[in-house]
């Protein structure tokens, strides 16, 4: 075994490693300097970067004994320790300051690729940020904060100040501390490499798993042989179908998908998973699974809704293909059409997409002494991955505790069941803990994804812009299982005809199976498809009228006492109006005069031309639907005097845990400071429900408001009696309680409170308004979000190249809870936004996963991304947590048809499929 | 994952390298930056090897310099090191340009020049512009050192001439003279791979208003990496108008071999980019040896 020498942060270590390592391996691995990430394994995403001899390099493509006799620096080696305290690098701070830390994975990287252009450049310019990031990919979209933190920085560098903090404008309606921009709690944590997300973990006697999945996309098992695995030195157990102690099945809403595949049942997708190994190491699991032999007979492979449906297709599930048949209803469309003097059709495409959240899927399970099953893993619904790892091992759901990690973003792929009943299973078998971690290429290949479409709108209009009917007919690829697919396409299907005040409306969607990879939630949840259909048929019927785009927009937007497709009348919060009016006014402003939305050609470069698009979209906040949407939330007062807000709900980079800090701290009246947060424990926090559906500032945000606020008042009347003061005497301040003249400190209320036998804790349970099924008129959800987009993108009418320069986006949130990460959401969003368009096309053939690798499936990187003008718009929302509502997805649905808008307005190109292909823009400038 | 190599190696000079290339035979494999060979290994593209030959800490590959009246880069030179080498921008500024592009910058750190030629793909950005300004691959062997041109150095997409018992030491380039210049161009596809749909190399020698001398690079054109020797023909002599790059680019589109690669692009795509990329890289060429 080779032993290398190396200097690790100014320390020296000789170590032995195995042939084979890596240099990323070595340091996280051998060393516990778990800040260094691994997102691909394949030098595609940045994440793993670490400087050696002051060059920044990929760590997990570097050989480990290449290392040998350098020095290598890592996150953990750029803070300076004294006197016990960490001093931040003047980069951390930075990034900690400007909000250039969501999720936080790719942030060790990304300083680390920062520093070493520092080292080189101290005064660099934004370009020269762009060129040196460039492979530091970042799927929350901070690019612009990151940029603004590098800046500064070096900033502070060169002068020795302390970096310019940003300047970020309060809420209209900001109060003590909610509505004021603070940094997020976890955001030191993550700048230092501290924060803990699952592979980070390591416990003795660890086992390390892999699946053995199908790889071909429909079939019936008709053997399995597990023999060769289980021979092989190293590994512990190996386990089939046969070997399921309870539930054969599991699922979000409905259990279809199959915990293994049993011989003679049958394979309905490539990630099916037909065989689970653990073994001492990760690369003995992976062989061992590699040897176990599948016979599969094969089946004509569904390939899309269409094949789906044709009569002779074979079944993919007792019920048939067809999971669901959605109708929406409103006003008579035929009347409608009949009124109208334009009429247009089209039809639109989207393909399936991947969150790509830079995380891979991790799970740890971990049997405990009195019998338990505890399983670590990053997840959007704890309480629901509990629900089914019970299930699974057929325990009831107590002998669960799931503990959330620190999460590297979700977009709402990590709420369906991943490695966690896998990992449950083995752990089980064996009685030792077991880490199953996906690989990037078994990441895109099994987790659920965005629902391709196919989407016919016809759209009805008076002369004067007036929409009279709009009738849409949606397809939904939803893929082999159910997971929230039925879901995601009511969504698709209920803003199918914009946010517009349409008189008559008919939509009918069809969510069908296929031998697909399942889809599911994923940021948007459907609408980010419908928009980008009747957005861009809207373009169409501005240009066929005569009228602007954003004026036809206006004419029909949503407003207060409109009525939706599904019949509910809006009565307050909504927004609409005044964001379509400040993104035309800012675009107008920067056009200085000239027609935005005309072509432009850049002078002395003829052959590239410049134009805005327009488009405009709502977004629900909360499940809807009829379903009871809750949160239970538990706030304490800590003996330290500290008050602690206890929920499940996930924090996946998107800064919840912020919002619920604002939110408690302001109802209390202490600083931010003041009030910790514990989330996604189903231990020791209570259940906050899924976080989807941009749910969780308002749901969420009550429930720890209202238990703050009740645990306030139950202090005040112990106290009151205790005292005799009347409790309308005691006042809540940022030190404690006054009672009258007198200031008890929080630590002393909290000891009163333990002397009195009271504990100083109250739970809450907060029930959203109610909801109506669709079909049944009234409120389908509780609140909407509002946008308005505005892209510039650039068209090189030569090559087909397409560069987006600006956009302008206003969102109506509610009331900004944090200003500084609502910032994050809003650019990321349309960064986000910006790769549905234009770079991301995860590609599936005939069942079969074709851009299975990072560096075939393309996130936005620094070189895509424009100037963000981000307009907050507030309406608040009655009750809403201090007047907020969801935020998470609206920011980035109205993008990709902004950008497709305005390709049209330079080149006179319609592009109907996304994302755009160069080729298929050029094509018809060519042949002009 | 079965063990990726038994044994790295870290020799110090070029004779040692061979030694051990020698004494290894088939079993060992040379690795420069590795970030093409570290992929194939870990996805199982490449086979284990037993050992892995890590040529970066030779000296000699490491030199970028003039010698003599030529331009010497070594074959272990990271890329980064030579797309901001003032001497290559000054005498090669095709390859700063392609080599300024490839990658992202940490790739770049490790990636050396050598690696992107005996990858031996089609289109290799560092190899075209390499092409275009007439570079020579020292080749070092158990027999001695050889002079080669580039285009000598492939057999096929991904097939390298060089034997396994051979090594690049670097590439010699001549160095610019008075109204030359050189130009590089790609254009890649967002959604995809790292590899460009279409690239293109110019270098080119004034006189007066004629394009005295001129070597032309595009890949992929067609299994190997070549000149584009018919559009060079139709160039020569004559002054860049519309017409002469009319003729140019009939002449490139005649000679090409251009093929639809899936999920990148069209052949028919292709043939269109070919005649923009030629016209913009002369174009520029041009512009830059008028500034001289």
């Amino acid at each position: 075994m080779p032993t290398i020498t190396l200097t690790v942060n100014g320390t020296p270590h000789t170590l032995t490693v195995d042939p084979g390592e890596t240099l990323a391996d070595v340091l996280r691995y051998r060393l516990g300097l778990t800040g260094t990430k691994i997102g691909c394994q394949e030098g595609e995403c940045g994440a793993c970067t670490v400087e050696v001899n002051g060059e920044a390099v990929l760590s997990c493509i570097y050989p480990a004994e290449r290392a040998d006799g350098k020095s290598v620096l890592t996150i953990e080696g750029l803070a300076q320790k004294h006197d016990h305290e960490f001093i931040l690098h003047p980069l951390q701070e930075a990034f900690v300051e400007h909000g250039a830390v969501q999720c936080g994975f790719c942030t060790p990287g990304q300083i680390m690729a920062a520093h070493a252009l520092l080292e080189h450049n101290p005064d660099p310019q934004p370009e020269d940020i762009h060129h040196a990031l460039k492979d530091n990919l970042c799927r929350c979209g901070a690019y612009p904060a990151i940029e603004d933190a590098i800046l500064a920085a070096a900033h502070g560098l060169r002068t020795g100040e302390p970096p310019p903090p940003p300047e970020i404008p309060a809420s209209a309606y900001a109060g003590k501390v909610v509505g004021r921009p603070h940094i997020r709690p976890d955001a030191v944590d993550k700048v230092t490499g501290r924060a803990r997300y699952t592979d980070d973990l390591v416990f003795p006697n660890m086992l390390h798993a892999a699946v053995r999945r199908a790889e071909v996309p429909h079939g019936i098992l008709r053997r399995l042989d597990v023999s060769k695995a289980r021979a092989l030195k190293g590994v512990v157990a190996v386990m089939t179908a046969e070997d399921l102690p309870a539930a054969r099945n599991h699922g979000v809403l409905i259990d279809d998908w199959p915990i293994l595949v049993g011989v003679g049942e049958r394979i309905r997708y490539v990630g099916d998973a037909l065989a689970i190994v653990a073994a001492e190491a990760r690369a003995i699991a992976q062989e061992a699974a590699s040897l176990i032999e599948a016979e599969i007979e094969p089946l004509p492979v569904l390939a899309d809704p269409l094949a789906a449906l044709a009569p002779d297709a074979p079944q993919l599930h007792p019920s048939g293909n067809l999971l669901k048949h959605i109708k929406v209803r409103k006003g008579d469309v035929e009347r409608g059409f009949a009124e109208a003097d334009v009429v247009l059709e089209h039809t639109f495409t989207t393909p399936h997409y991947d969150h790509a959240f830079l995380e891979p899927e991790a799970s740890v399970a971990v049997p405990t002494e009195d019998g338990r099953m505890e399983v670590y893993v990053g997840s959007q619904i704890p309480y629901d991955d509990r629900r089914q790892v019970a299930a699974a091992l057929g325990w009831p759901e107590e002998r669960v505790h799931i503990v959330g990690q620190t999460m590297g973003g979700g977009f709402g792929g990590k709420e369906d069941i991943a490695g966690q009943i896998h990992a449950a299973l083995l752990a089980w078998k064996t009685g030792r803990p077991v880490k199953l971690l996906y690989d990037r290429r078994e990441s895109l290949i099994a987790h659920p994804k965005r629902h391709a479409t196919q989407i016919r709108v016809r759209i009805g209009a008076k002369r004067d812009g007036r929409l009279t009917a709009v009738q849409t007919e949606l397809y939904g690829d939803t893929g082999a299982y159910a997971s929230l697919g039925e879901k995601v396409m009511e969504r698709a299907t209920t803003h199918s005809a914009g946010p517009y005040d349409v008189p008559h409306v008919r939509a009918d969607c069809y969510a069908v199976y296929t031998n697909n990879p399942p889809a599911g939630a994923f940021r948007g949840f459907g609408v980010t498809q419908s928009n980008f259909a009747v957005e861009s048929l809207m373009d169409m019927l501005a240009e066929r009228l005569g009228l602007d785009p954003v004026e036809l927009r206006r004419k029909n937007a949503l407003r207060v006492g409109s009525a939706t497709s599904t019949g509910q009348v809006l009565r307050e919060s909504v927004g609409l109006l005044e964001c379509i009016d400040r993104v035309d006014a800012e675009v107008r402003r920067l056009s200085e005069g000239a027609d935005p939305f005309a072509p432009h050609p850049v002078p002395g470069e003829p052959h590239k031309v410049r134009a805005w698009g327009f488009a405009a979209a709502f977004k629900n906040t909360g499940l809807g639907g009829g379903a009871p949407d809750e949160a239970t939330a538990e706030v304490e007062l800590l003996p330290e005097g500290l008050f602690e807000v206890r929920i499940s709900s996930a924090e996946l980079g998107q800064g919840l845990v912020s919002v619920l800090q604002l939110v408690a701290a302001e109802e209390i009246g202490v600083e931010a400071e003041g009030v910790r947060v514990l989330v996604m424990d189903t231990d020791r926090t209570p259940d906050g429900g899924p976080t989807t559906a941009s749910r969780q500032t308002y749901v969420s945000g009550n429930a720890a408001r209202m238990a703050a606020r009740v645990l306030v008042s139950a202090l005040r009347s112990t106290l009151a009696e205790r005292y005799d003061v009347p409790p309308e005497q005691i006042q809540p301040q940022v030190e404690g309680l006054l009672l009258g003249e007198r200031l008890l400190r929080w630590p002393e209320v909290a000891a009163e409170m333990h002397a009195l036998g009271r504990e100083p804790r109250i739970r809450y349970t907060y029930h959203a308004p109610e909801t109506k099924p669709l079909g049944e008129g009234g409120d389908m959800h509780f609140a909407y979000a509002f946008a308005a987009q505005a892209a510039e993108v650039e068209v090189n009418t030569l090559t087909g190249e397409v560069k987006v320069l600006r956009v302008v986006t206003a969102v109506d949130v509610g009331a900004a809870i944090n200003p500084l990460t609502l910032k994050g959401q809003i650019e990321g969003g349309v960064i986000m936004g910006i790769g549905t368009a234009l770079t991301e096309h995860f590609i599936v053939e005939e069942g079969r996963v074709v851009t299975d690798r990072l560096a075939r499936y393309r996130m936005p990187s620094f070189e895509q991304v424009p100037e963000i003008i981000p307009i907050v718009v507030e309406h608040p929302v009655s009750t809403g947590p201090f007047g907020g509502k969801g935020v998470g997805e609206i920011v980035s649905v109205p993008t990709a048809p902004a950008i497709t808008n305005a390709i049209y307005r330079a080149v006179g190109v319609r592009l109907d499929s996304l994302p755009v292909e160069q080729e298929a823009l050029l094509l018809p400038i060519a042949l002009r | 994952m079965p063990t990726l190599w038994h044994t790295y190696l870290r020799p110090k000079t070029v004779e040692e390298a061979l030694q051990m290339l020698a004494e290894a035979g088939e079993a060992a494999v040379l690795i420069a930056g590795g970030t093409d060979l570290m992929l194939d290994l870990q996805q199982g593209r490449h086979p284990p090897v037993q050992a892995l030959v890590d040529i970066t800490e030779i000296p000699e590959l490491r030199a970028l310099e003039i010698r003599g009246n030529e331009l010497f880069v070594g074959a272990g030179v990271p890329l980064n090191r030579v797309s901001a080498s003032p001497l290559v921008r000054e005498h090669a500024m095709a390859l700063a340009e392609a080599t300024g592009q490839m990658a992202g910058y940490q790739i770049r750190n490790v990636a050396t020049l050598g690696g992107n030629v005996a990858h031996a793909l089609p289109a290799a950005d560092g190899a075209i512009a390499l092409l275009a300004l007439d570079a020579r691959a020292e080749v070092a062997s158990p027999q001695g050192r050889r002079r080669v041109p580039l285009a000598d150095l492939y057999l096929g997409p991904g097939r390298s001439a060089l034997k396994h018992e051979e090594m690049l030491v670097g590439f010699w380039l001549p160095l610019t003279r008075q109204k030359a210049a050189s130009a590089f161009r790609r254009v890649m596809r967002p959604q995809g791979v790292a590899l460009p749909i279409l690239n293109t190399a110019v270098w080119l020698a004034r006189e007066g208003d004629r394009i005295a001398q001129i070597r032309i690079a595009v890949g992929p054109f067609g299994p190997v990496p070549r000149r584009a020797t018919a559009a060079e023909s139709a160039l020569c002599g004559h002054a860049p108008d519309e017409a002469t790059l009319n003729a140019a680019v009939e002449a490139l589109l005649r000679e090409a071999r251009f093929r639809t690669s899936r999920y990148r692009a069209t052949e028919t795509y292709r043939r269109h980019l070919a005649g923009i990329l030629l016209r913009e890289t002369v174009g520029k060429a041009w512009e830059r040896a008028s500034g001289e």
